[in-house]
């Protein structure tokens, strides 16, 4: 990592056509459907600015931010997930030839990806789903293809969203790694860092000057402030056991009893993972695709198999659900599945808050 | 690159009714390159593909030195097996694998093996009892516990028959609901456990409705077989096989990659709660 530049506003400009010059396409967030979704960007107009986020468990809205912030929404739905990890993809098709089959890969067209404006959590929770779908067993020829031209620009949290919890998490709230630039915004300016080879050489083409210690500590002094003032906590002590261990905590069958089972916290979050796969046949029955499609844990289908449900009550899906985000996921990939991005609190319909389910359990474990 | 995905091509050249609704397919990969150095270990499965209506996960049955010839033992219970039930002698089927871990039997070896089934009959087990009879002087005594609701669901009578009159073999059958053709016991699989008498040596592999394990794996453990030495065989529906679907999690293991077949000693403790 270089030293902290001083890059003005203007310069945000100048790094997205630099970036569109590289043939990257420009994502970052933008105003949709009263929230803000990942989406293309041609100029800095394009981005979500002078608008902030107002997140709750159950409800977002936009609202006029400040004058001159162009990163002041913390986040929305949507995370970089469906760009790796497309909702609905074709993987193989398989051919008819004469009474035998060929079946071939469908390899998604190259492209280069550049974000701009990605919250340290949501770059936290694309090393987890890298840790899932190339450094397993299997390696997902299909991720990996999405995955490999990208060019990351972050942008470090001075402010959370009262739904955030990434110190507990420790994925954030200034992003470590994962990013090729990183920028800290303040009233006049960012602080730029590179973090790979490619931020630096971006960093020099923007001919940027070094940042003072003044505006370097003002950058930090932000971002730790962030930290400090972040509402919502995740005591994550004691996980995987304690979630182990209260297999048969009370407090599941009392969550059940508001959960609809909608699935909605599994669709927004940024590292979920499981997927249902479909073989569709074309009318003509000469060829048939293999598609993969996101699934959810709550889906009634999910455990099911010949004739027996394994997880046939509310209360045994949403267990799962958090036994293995917080404790199992542990176990599996050797890091938490939860990043403390805080969607699925903002995004469940009756306002379910993982934070106070496992503060429950914790409360009521029996011994 | 080459995706975890990727389907082979086999043509069946041999087809067995077991029972009403249950059949045995040998098949061979097209593919002379793919035919030859594919292998697999006892107690692995397959991923059985039916063009254009989808896949499912299937024990290989036949025997590990026979690789050029797989077999596949399918129940016809849905939408993609009532497809399989019509396949012919000819037809050419998709096959990926060899996924899971397979039975110990490397570890059972010069001890003796006590295997439960119950239910409708497990595949994998009757391929682990032709694995041994195979091998018949590597194993100690063979005790093959068997409990059906009523006697219709007994399959493989005639293999139960065959297997109880071979040597250092003990065969016991039960049915809860008997009718006037069961010359067996009569009652739950799990009071054949009391008869049992194996030394705390043995090794026990089973495979069934959970609960018949979970009594078994208990029955065993009283008789001072160790937790390590009872496996249990685990169904989870699988959709990827390779670990990604997500749909075969038992807590923190993927039954695709870390199984099916886990001690007691790995699922103990899940076992203790229904809805994991
Ligand atoms: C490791 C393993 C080994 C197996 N070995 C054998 C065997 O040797 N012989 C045998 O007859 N059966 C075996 N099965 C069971 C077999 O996979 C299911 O019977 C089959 O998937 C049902 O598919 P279907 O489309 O005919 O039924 P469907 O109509 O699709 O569904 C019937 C039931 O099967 C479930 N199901 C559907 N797709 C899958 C899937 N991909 N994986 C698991 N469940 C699914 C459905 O939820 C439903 O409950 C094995 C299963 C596993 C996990
Ligand atoms: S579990 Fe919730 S807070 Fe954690 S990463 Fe997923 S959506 Fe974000
Ligand atoms: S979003 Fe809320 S209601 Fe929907 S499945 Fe998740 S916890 Fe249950």
């Amino acid at each position: 990592m270089t030293e902290p530049m001083y890059m003005p506003k203007a310069a945000l400009e100048n790094l997205i056509a630099l970036l569109r010059g590289d043939g990257y396409k420009v994502l970052g967030p933008v105003s949709r459907d009263a929230g803000v979704a990942f989406e293309e960007v041609r100029a800095v107009s394009d981005l979500a600015a002078g608008v902030r986020d107002s997140q709750e468990a159950g409800r977002y809205r936009l609202e006029p931010g400040v004058p001159g912030e162009i990163f002041g929404v913390v986040n929305g739905a949507g995370s970089l997930k469906p760009f790796f990890f497309a909702p609905d993809e074709n993987l193989i098709e398989v051919r008819r030839e004469g009474k035998s089959f060929k079946s071939s890969e469908v390899i998604p067209p190259p492209r280069r990806l550049a974000f701009v404006g990605v919250r340290a959590c949501d770059l936290a929770a694309v090393a987890v789903q890298d840790r899932i779908f190339l450094h397993d067993r299997f390696r997902d020829t299909h991720y990996e293809t999405r995955r490999k031209d990208v060019f990351m620009v972050a942008v470090n949290c001075t402010r959370s969203a009262p739904t955030c919890f990434c110190a507990s998490m420790k994925t954030g709230p200034e992003a470590t790694a994962g990013f090729d630039l990183s920028l800290t915004e303040m009233d006049e300016c960012f602080v730029a860092k590179s973090g790979s080879s490619a931020g630096e050489a971006m960093l020099e083409r923007l001919g940027l000057r070094t940042a003072s210690a003044g505006e370097a500590e003002q950058a930090r002094t932000l971002t730790d402030r962030c930290a400090a003032g972040m509402r919502r906590q995740l005591d994550t002590s004691d996980l995987p056991r304690l979630l182990y261990e209260q297999a048969d905590s009370p407090r599941w069958k009392e969550v059940a009893s508001r959960c609809l089972s909608c699935t909605n916290c599994t669709m927004v979050c940024p590292t979920c993972f499981c997927h249902a796969v479909v073989d569709q046949q074309e009318i003509d029955g000469n060829m048939s695709r293999r598609v993969r499609q996101w699934d959810s844990c709550f889906s009634l289908e999910h455990a099911h198999i010949h004739g027996i449900n394994f997880r046939p009550r509310i209360e045994d899906r949403y267990r799962q659900w958090l036994t293995h985000k917080l404790a199992s996921w542990i176990d599996q990939f050797g890091t938490s599945g939860c990043v403390g991005c805080g969607r699925c609190i903002t995004w469940c319909p009756v306002g379910i808050d993982l934070t106070q389910e496992v503060a429950a359990i914790r409360a009521s474990a029996i011994k | 690159m080459t995706t975890p995905y990727a389907i082979y091509p086999a043509r069946i050249t041999e087809r067995r009714a077991e029972t009403s609704g249950v059949y045995t397919f040998t098949m061979r990969f097209t593919d002379p390159g793919i035919r030859r150095s594919y292998r697999f270990k006892a107690g692995q499965f397959n991923m059985i593909y039916a063009f254009g209506v989808g896949e499912v996960p299937i024990s290989i049955v036949s025997d590990p030195e026979e690789p050029e010839a797989l077999q596949h033992t399918i129940r016809i219970v849905g939408r993609v097996t009532e497809v399989m039930g019509r396949w012919k002698v000819g037809d050419i089927v998709g096959v990926r694998g060899p996924y899971g871990n397979g039975w110990p039997v490397d570890e059972a070896r010069g001890r003796d093996v006590v295997i439960v089934t119950g239910g409708l009959g497990c595949a994998p087990v009757v391929g682990l009892i032709n694995y041994i009879f195979r091998r018949r002087d590597q194993y100690g005594e063979l005790h093959i516990l068997h409990g059906v609701k009523t006697p219709n669901d007994l399959l493989y009578r005639e293999r139960f028959d065959e297997w109880r009159r071979a040597p250092r073999t003990r065969v016991y059958l039960t049915a809860d609901r008997p009718d006037k053709s069961w010359h067996y016991r009569i009652g739950v699989v799990t009071q054949l456990f009391d008869e049992l008498a194996v030394p705390a040596s043995s090794v026990a592999m089973m495979c069934g409705p959970e609960v018949m394990m979970r009594l078994a794996a208990r029955a065993f453990r009283d008789k001072g077989i160790s937790e390590d030495a009872i496996f249990l065989s685990m169904e989870r529906r699988m959709e990827c096989a390779v670990g990604l679907c997500g749909h075969c999690q038992y807590r923190e293991y993927f039954a695709c990659k870390d199984g099916p077949v886990f001690s007691y000693r790995a699922v103990r403790e899940l076992f203790r709660t229904t809805g994991i």
